[in-house]
């Protein structure tokens, strides 16, 4: 991954100066939390601190016998999924008809990258009272047209409402990588697949959408970190994990066990279960991009 | 890309469909900043509002802006300060990540030195590890710093993760080796060759890097939850959440309203400002 | 002043058994003010060989003196040198006049210095108008000449070149060519002249290295190394169009052509190689005439005129000249001339003529080359 330059320089202290600073920003508030994070996650003590025990596992067999835990891992699995699909899937096609256009392009992204600008708290507060059973506009309108709109008590709601704020703020990001996705395909394929007879949506299927997947790959990987971590702030927003624990996704549920029940070492054992999958995830995307660039 | 088929239809089709998408993208904004012009009266007893603007826009905002109270006798806490916070902690978490990134991208590739590699595996594991996964932790380390609530326990944790220095590091890569080469037989020493060539062949980069993470600060929300108590040191986007009183009891939602616009007017300005930068960067970065 | 001294020089990569060796043995002297090509194939060591010298790759055995100084452990910048990169390596974000200012202005050297030098570097090179612009407003001839710029005003004692002339096109290269000549002529300073157009070498320098592998095939003045070539390698590389090169074997006063037992070149091998099957015949193009008219053709003494029968397949028109392809016996041969000479046929067989002088001889095996010994 380092890569072997020629010319380089041969100081011997320099280097270690230069890097000083980060190394001691992620010794101190990375690896040391983390490393305590794994230690307390085999670890059994009371909110006082004043009784530590050494438990081996047990904190994660807990979790995994916990049916709040994987209720919880469900949540997160289908809130996900939600966010990915729909967030790549507006995303491509708003790119596929900005890239057709020749007039107003720059109006166009302008005005659909703006919410990259926008706090997924704030995302989470707008969309909460859009859709705020009183006084929200759009719980209005669907209650006119006969749905009874009450996120803050049917859990199907309130998961379809966070999905949408976070759907809502992730646009700007896919759409910016899959226009460019688009511009760096060479017209003259598309033009030859033309020539060959290939109508507009065989063209996209077979040609775009292919050269397209790498870029794809990236961005569901991107938007599933995205959908595990960033939206924390939308959910405290517009649910607080309710109702009662429905739309409480796991980096929430860390929050709530380890700051509000206190329960240190079931916080920190879920603290390293995402860790692993955050690992994993970055490991899979990682290894793709680099295979990718021999492309 | 070329017309392949000059259809008229499509054509207006995919501008109508564009122009549906920024509608409907927009139509949260439009909202709010509708009801940041109304009263509280309008939006909770009068549902569904208007769509059109009010005109209390000036009374709402400076509400929002200064504090005071609301038409249900509630406080409601001045916005300026926290935005002040907001500002200070992004430019601080923008400007400290792009150096300190710098330093080391430029360490990393243009030194040979003993344990290379294992450092930037080191910080490469970094980007494994977003604040989230490790709040229990790292907010004992922050506290036994004595660091809550201060500017330096917000902006410290998230300065140093490894994004910036692989921008950087991808970019010092395409730099040509002659470039160096030529220096180094000018006599320039690295910090010369450093402040010299790299920086001004980097601005483009930084650029980009600095209006992403100059909202990635200011958009920080869980980590401020965490570590600060006292109302002085929120940043804006908890002051906001913060106005949000749970439930479906009376808000004063054109306060929370104005409050939102004025929390995503600055990082939208930076966007739209630097947008062509911000847009060249933000997909060179993970290529 | 600016002497030049290589002793036992080796460049090695790697260690142990995945060493690669890419410079053997070499020891040479170049004095001061001289003009020195180092020319051979791609991958043949060249650049690395001038790399060496000017401080980006490490020495691995030997020594290097600059004026008499060991430069070993030395940094680039302390040796004294300057260096024109094949790509130039101007400064893309620096003005013209900033790119020949850089290393003066790290050396700390006053500003109405750098303004003087830059600007009668500017006046040779005439540069003088485009001092404001930046590299990328400047056509590819324009940028070469200020990475000479560059060069020249730190007044080094030696010049570095490393194919400087390789990304212009073709007539911009031979104009250039004449200017750098004319630019040693002004400033002599020592230089070191990479190319891997031999073209350039025979015509810029007064001694050339012929590097092929690693290995120095021969040190000398471009006439020497084109009258003389120590190397079948040598023969085939400098000239153009090359020697043509035959096998055989040697008999007392022929040389039978290799697999065509009875193809014989009325000819006089060395002495002591008579007899050997390892021996290969070389003749330059130009040295062959075509004898049209019948009797001699070649205003040579009778005993060094040669006789040879000839097969022409096919005729190249190149200007100022003619190459006429075609085969002595199987073995493919040409040979040149002047345009003012006659047409030869389109085919068929004609007499050519060789000078017995102009033959050169190269063991097989070992590819050096053996003298002829007239008895």
């Amino acid at each position: 991954m380092t890569s072997e330059r020629q010319s380089f320089f041969r100081n011997r202290w320099l280097p270690w100066l230069l890097i000083a600073p980060q190394l001691a920003i992620v010794v101190i508030f990375f690896f040391w939390p983390a490393g305590q994070a794994l230690y307390q996650s085999v670890l059994s003590e009371d909110a006082f601190g004043t009784s530590v025990q050494f438990v081996g596992l047990e904190n994660f067999v807990r979790l995994w016998n916990d049916p709040g835990y994987l209720a919880s891992f469900n949540t997160t699995a289908l809130f996900s999924s939600l966010v990915a699909s729909l967030g790549l899937s507006v995303s491509l096609l708003l790119a596929v008809m900005a890239n057709r256009v020749v007039r107003g392009a720059l109006f166009y992204r302008t005005l659909l990258i703006w919410p990259y600008a926008v706090a997924p708290v704030v995302a989470g507060v707008l969309w909460t009272f859009m859709f705020a059973p009183s006084v929200g506009i759009v719980s209005a309108a669907l209650r006119h047209w006969g749905l009874d709109w009450n996120h803050l008590l049917n859990p199907r709601h309130a998961m379809a409402l966070i999905v949408m704020a976070a759907v809502w703020k992730q646009i700007s990001y896919n759409f910016l990588f899959f226009l460019a996705g688009l511009q760096s395909i060479p017209p003259s394929l598309i033009e030859a697949a033309a020539i060959d007879g290939a109508g507009p949506w065989r063209r996209f299927w077979t040609i775009v959408f292919p050269l397209l997947s790498p870029t794809a790959f990236f961005l569901l990987v991107v938007n599933v970190i995205y959908a595990f971590f960033d939206t924390f702030a939308i959910v405290d927003a517009v649910t607080r994990g309710g109702p009662g624990q429905e739309t409480s996704i796991l980096v929430y549920k860390v929050y709530f066990d380890g700051f509000k029940a206190l329960d240190l070492g079931g916080s920190a054992a879920q603290s390293v279960i995402l860790m692993a999958i955050v690992i994993g995830l970055t490991v899979v995307q990682f290894r793709f991009i680099e295979r990718r660039v021999q492309y | 890309m070329a017309m392949v088929e000059n259809r008229r239809f499509l054509t207006v089709l995919t501008h109508f469909g564009l122009l549906l998408g920024v509608l409907i993208v927009g139509f949260p904004l439009y909202v709010t900043v509708i009801a940041s012009t109304q009263t509280a009266q309008d939006i909770v007893q009068n549902a569904p509002m208007s769509l059109w603007p009010g005109s209390h826009f000036w009374e709402n905002y400076q509400t929002a802006l200064w504090g005071g109270q609301s038409e249900y006798g509630s406080r409601i806490a001045p916005a300026l300060p926290m935005l002040g916070i907001s500002l200070a902690s992004a430019m601080i978490i923008a400007i400290g990540k792009i150096l300190i990134s710098l330093l080391s991208a430029f360490a990393i590739v243009y030194f040979r030195f003993p344990l290379r590699s294992f450092v930037f595996w080191m910080i490469f594991v970094t980007l494994m590890l977003p604040v989230e996964v490790r709040i229990g932790p790292t907010y004992e380390v922050v506290a036994n710093f004595g660091l809550i609530d201060t500017m330096t326990g917000l902006t410290l944790p998230l300065i140093a993760s490894a994004t910036a220095t692989f921008l950087f590091r991808q970019f010092f890569l395409t730099v040509p080796d002659e470039l160096l080469e030529a220096a180094r037989i000018d006599g320039a020493s690295p910090m010369q060759f450093f402040r010299d060539h790299l920086l001004p062949l980097s601005a483009t980069s930084m650029a980009a890097l600095f209006v992403i993470q100059f909202i990635y600060g200011w958009n920080q929300y869980l980590w401020p939850l965490l570590m600060t108590t006292n109302e002085s040191m929120y940043p804006i986007v908890l002051g906001i959440k913060r106005m949000l009183s749970g439930g479906d009891a009376a808000n004063e939602w054109n306060v929370v309203m104005a409050t939102a616009i004025l929390a995503t007017l600055p990082p939208a300005a930076v966007v739209l400002l630097m947008q062509k930068w911000f847009v060249r960067g933000l997909v060179d970065t993970e290529k | 002043m600016g002497s030049l001294s290589f002793r036992a020089v080796q460049k090695t990569y790697g260690s142990g058994s995945r060493a690669v060796q890419v410079i053997a043995g070499l020891d040479m002297e170049v004095a001061d003010g001289e003009f020195v090509a180092i020319v051979g194939p791609s991958g043949c060591g060249k650049s690395t060989l001038l790399r060496m010298v000017a401080g980006l790759e490490e020495i691995t055995l030997g020594e290097i003196r600059i004026d008499g100084r060991i430069v070993n452990g030395l940094e680039p910048s302390e040796r004294d040198i300057a260096m024109v990169f094949q790509n130039y390596a101007l400064y893309p974000h620096m003005s013209v006049f900033d790119n020949m200012a850089y290393g003066l202005k790290i050396a700390g050297i006053s500003r109405a210095e750098i303004e003087q030098r830059v600007g009668s570097a500017a006046r040779i090179l005439e540069l003088s108008e485009l001092l404001a612009r930046k590299p990328r407003q400047l056509s590819g001839g324009q940028r070469q000449r200020v990475a000479m710029g560059r060069a020249i005003v730190r007044k080094p004692k030696v010049f570095l070149f490393d194919e400087p002339l390789s990304n212009l096109d073709a007539r911009l290269r031979a104009q250039t060519r004449l200017e750098m000549r004319r630019l040693h002529l002004e400033l002599g300073t020592t230089t070191l002249f990479v190319t891997h157009d031999q073209v350039e070498a025979m015509t810029l320098a007064q001694r050339m290295m012929v590097m092929n592998a690693g290995v120095v095939e021969q040190i000398g003045t471009p006439e020497s190394v084109y009258a003389r070539p120590a190397s079948l390698f040598v023969a085939g590389f400098i000239g153009s169009p090359p020697m043509n090169l035959l096998a055989g074997r040697a008999e007392p006063d022929g040389f039978i052509l290799k697999g065509q037992a009875d193809i014989r070149l009325p000819c006089h091998p060395p002495h002591g190689e008579i007899g050997s099957s390892n021996l290969i015949l070389g003749v330059r193009p130009e040295h062959v005439r075509i004898a049209t008219t019948p009797g001699s053709v070649l205003s040579v003494p009778d005993q060094e005129r040669l006789d040879w029968a000839f097969q022409v397949d096919l005729t190249e028109m190149l200007g100022a000249e003619r190459l006429v392809h075609g085969r002595l016996g199987a073995a493919p041969f040409t040979l040149r001339q002047e345009t003012a000479e006659a047409v030869p046929p389109a085919s068929g067989r004609v007499r050519v003529q060789v000078d017995q002088r102009d033959l050169h001889w190269f063991d097989a095996r070992t590819g050096r080359r053996v003298d002829a010994a007239h008895p």
